[in-house]
């Protein structure tokens, strides 16, 4: 579909993330799917080392 | 042991951690005095709730707790005695956890309180908690006052012993059809205990008619009376259903998280009884009139007992009515919550199912490891307390426990197992 074209047609909305966002869809009546994601919190890379061993 | 072997190890250490919750049979079998029921707990103990703590680090609740219990137990006269007294090395201080017990806030137990006592008889092993003694000025928010003692000798000498003569008239009250029925009716088994503790009464009062020999009608205004009397039944349920789980080699499961006010600890299956802590977290959530967010304690209790076998937070779908008690945000968001659970463990329970999710189990089982890889923290309903003794609740709210204890957790497993 071409961009221009897109906001033309009902827009449903897969939001990942911040849930704030979600809630404005869902303020002016479009559709919206959420997902909770937050970036991995685990930095230390003997953790994710351990991780990875452990068939995390 | 190849990094592969080891996974399909974990893999089937914690199937059978989660079969044994999912398998466990929890009945409530009886109301006993504390020495009678947990035999280790001698004279000068002092049972608290969360990992293992030292007087000189205890939170403003729980050193009023402690001093109305050493008032309680008649070894000082008053209050200040009891402080020099706790301060004095003479009292032993240990987790409800290391005796199958836990508490509610604070979570102080001596030996002439009562405890209900609830025995998992799939698996033979038994566990406790104390009486809840109703909203407002009690031990469990750190009050300590005549009013709050003289509340815990009555359910001593009067209520428990007649509850646990109805509970033993009628062989029992088992426990996982009651909370099937509590989550289909708005429970969620932490924050919210409406629908139970009417269900329980239900159970109890034809046999506490039959059976109680004093303050009949009191008995019964107690417990209807508080919506949350039901909680520290659930408490010691879940942690029968904990303690099944607890000792499986290669288990990554959650078997204990618990606050004392000052630490959050967890403990794993396949790592035995050493605790894994990190600071207690501030609970965000809403303050009753006339409180600031500077009046709250740290988390505290070991209540979240509840969330480790799958209900409280991680139930949050089945309850829309905690959720604005709790500041929670929407219904929505309560969904939200359980799904995000079922990230971080290692299946539903079917026994215990949500009818806002067309009836998928509740979340069950907590993976460490899911925990790590996901950055989901496991989700918290609770109390919060005063941070002054005796000051009661201050609100309610969610809390999360510090990632830092399932890194920990982590690298413990690991050495156990062998990997540096």
């Amino acid at each position: 579909m071409e961009t221009d074209k897109l906001l033309q047609s009902q827009v449903c909305v897969v939001n990942i993330g911040l849930r704030e966002f979600a809630r404005d869809m869902e303020r002016v009546g479009v559709p919206v799917v959420h997902v909770e994601w937050s970036p991995p919190a685990v930095r230390d890379p003997r953790i994710i080392d351990l991780l990875a061993k452990l068939g995390a | 042991m190849s990094d592969s072997a080891l996974s399909e190890r974990i893999a089937s250490a914690n199937h059978e951690a989660h079969r044994r919750m999912l398998e466990s049979e929890p009945v409530l079998v009886d109301v006993q005095l504390a020495k009678d029921a947990i035999p280790a707990l001698d004279d000068r103990t002092i049972l608290h709730a969360g990992p293992p703590i030292t007087w000189g680090r205890m939170c403003g609740p729980m050193c009023g707790a402690v001093a109305g219990a050493i008032v309680f137990e008649g070894w000082a006269r008053d209050l200040d005695a009891a402080a020099r007294l706790a301060a004095s090395g003479e009292i032993r201080f240990e987790p409800n956890h290391h005796h199958h017990g836990v508490g509610p806030m604070t979570g102080i137990t001596t030996r002439h309180m009562a405890v209900l006592v609830v025995e998992n008889r799939a698996f033979g092993n038994t566990s406790f908690c104390t009486v809840n003694e109703g909203i407002g000025n009690v031990m469990r928010f750190g009050g300590n006052d005549c009013e709050v003692i003289d509340r815990l000798k009555w359910i001593a000498d009067v209520a428990g012993p007649a509850l646990g003569a109805a509970i033993r008239h009628r062989g029992g009250v088992p426990l996982k059809g009651l909370i099937a029925r509590g989550l289909a009716m708005g429970d969620e088994m932490h924050m919210r205990n409406a629908a139970c503790s009417s269900l329980i009464l239900g159970e109890l009062a034809g046999d506490l008619a039959e059976t109680a020999t004093k303050d009949l009608s009191r008995i019964l205004r107690f417990v209807s009376g508080n919506d949350m009397f039901f909680l520290n039944v659930a408490m010691a349920m879940a942690k029968s259903i904990a303690d099944a789980a607890q000792g499986i080699a290669h288990s990554t499961v959650v078997t204990t998280m618990a606050r004392n006010g000052t630490d959050f600890g967890i403990r794993v299956s396949g790592t035995g009884d050493r605790w894994f802590t990190g600071p207690a977290q501030m609970a965000r959530g809403l303050l009753f009139a006339g409180h600031t967010e500077a009046d709250g304690n740290p988390d505290i209790g070991d209540s979240c007992i509840t969330e480790t076998v799958g209900l409280g937070g991680f139930a949050m779908a089945a309850s829309p009515a905690v959720v604005g008690f709790l500041g929670a945000g929407t219904i929505a968001d309560a969904i939200g919550h359980t799904r995000s659970m079922g990230e971080i463990t290692i299946g539903p329970n079917p026994a215990w199912t949500l009818p806002t999710l067309e009836m998928a189990g509740v979340p069950t089982a907590i993976d460490i490891r899911k925990v790590l890889a996901t950055g989901l923290l496991p989700v918290i309903n609770t109390a919060i307390a005063n941070r002054q003794p005796g000051r009661t609740m201050v609100g309610a709210g969610m809390v999360h426990p510090p990632l830092s204890c399932f890194e920990q957790a982590l690298v413990a497993f690991a050495e156990v197992n062998g990997l540096h």
